[in-house]
């Protein structure tokens, strides 16, 4: 039945090429933990994708009771985790998870480094990876804020003021993460919230095609 | 003008690269002045806040004054209470903001044990003068700000926080 679907639609569009492109290639040996157990260090940047997608489906989840506003936000985050059926698991997913993609994506640097794969022609793919760590970074500092209780709030007072010791720009910087000069406030939740679970993975996406595309067309580099 | 001639093609290259770009123009304009926005806004001028502290009372310790004022955040209006620590010199009060210019925590007057004449912030243990001057060496990078302050039928009102004036 599925078989005569896949037929009815390739024979009309086509596709095995398109997916035999993206999935059909090859694993050479030495990143193969089938062959060398010790070959699970290559595993380590897809294994941060897989936690970065754990990452924006239960996000997605928790979207659907949260509500940005400063009255709200600590009521909403207590009712999903509490009244909400798994609740507490859905958002100790996005809770740990987020811990677990820096811890990842920290192996998965070191991976690289030590095994040299930074190295020519792979240079624009480390810089993409770093510009990717950032993004994630972000993603853990608006994330931070959006329970809005004692520690999200002092915590982001603090990393506000840190982003206004930037040289010139400082303040600046302040102010658009902010929205205000003095308060941290109802403005500054929403501003996370649409940086959080907007402007960031937009990007957040956008670099993770590149960095893909780069493997794929560069190919996984030599043993050592 | 030159003499070469502009083709149909590179005509039509320049008409569309320019329709274009005031499509994509028309289409960021908007959304970035409405990012922006807060930047751009004007600071209202702070009033005077009248605390419940008599003047008369204020001697050369620095003692803490709250005071509470109705704050507009957008959408959402509340009450909020800061404090400043007030002393007087000579014949004048002094009052200095409680937030560190370090990162932002607050400061108390001889908090840390070992230096009884300073604020003292516990976060990382930054410190200062009474007057508001940074003690090198501790993370601070400047002096406390300074609120304006006045005497009004003997009771401390506080005025707008501006940069320090005294060291």
């Amino acid at each position: 039945m599925l078989n005569k679907l896949y037929d009815w639609v390739d024979e009309r569009l086509d596709i095995t090429p398109i997916w035999r492109d993206i999935a059909d290639h090859e694993v050479p040996e030495h990143v193969n933990p089938a062959h060398h157990f010790s070959a699970f260090v290559y595993c380590f940047g897809g294994l941060t994708f897989f936690i970065t997608v754990i990452q924006i489906l239960s996000g997605m989840f928790l979207t659907m009771y949260y509500v940005p506003d400063i009255e709200n936000a600590w009521q909403s985050v207590y009712y999903l985790q509490n009244e909400v059926a798994f609740g507490e698991i859905v958002r100790g997913m996005h809770h740990w998870g987020a811990s677990l993609v820096v811890v990842m994506i920290f192996l998965h640097t070191l991976r690289v480094f030590f095994t040299g794969s930074y190295k020519k022609p792979r240079e624009l793919n480390w810089i993409v990876g770093v510009m990717l760590f950032g993004v994630i970074l972000g993603l853990s500092f608006t994330g931070y804020l959006l329970p809005w209780d004692m520690k999200a709030l002092f915590a982001t007072k603090v990393g506000i003021e840190i982003a206004a010791s930037v040289p010139v720009i400082g303040e600046s910087i302040k102010l658009l993460l902010a929205g205000d000069t003095t308060i941290l406030g109802a403005q500054t939740l929403t501003r996370f919230f649409a940086i959080h679970v907007f402007f960031l993975p937009a990007a957040l996406l956008g670099l993770l095609g590149a960095h893909f595309i780069m493997i794929r067309r560069q190919g996984i580099s030599g043993p050592l | 003008m030159s003499n070469n001639r502009v083709s149909r093609r590179q005509f039509l290259g320049y008409t569309l690269t320019g329709v274009g770009g005031f499509m994509a123009a028309g289409m960021l304009m908007p959304m970035v002045r409405f990012a922006v926005d807060p930047v751009l806004q004007e600071a209202g001028a702070g009033d005077f806040i009248m605390t419940d502290q008599r003047a008369d009372e204020i001697t050369e310790e620095p003692v803490r004054v709250d005071f509470s004022f109705e704050q507009v955040d957008a959408w959402y209006t509340s009450e909020v209470t800061n404090s400043a620590w007030v002393y007087r010199d000579g014949d004048t009060l002094v009052a200095l903001s409680p937030v560190c210019k370090h990162l932002g925590c607050t400061v108390n007057w001889a908090g840390d044990e070992e230096h009884p004449n300073q604020f003292f912030c516990p976060c990382h243990a930054g410190r200062y003068e009474k007057n508001g001057q940074n003690v090198a060496g501790t993370p601070p990078l400047g002096p406390l700000d300074e609120y304006a302050v006045e005497v009004r039928d003997g009771i401390v009102a506080i005025g707008p926080v501006r940069d320090n004036t005294l060291v």
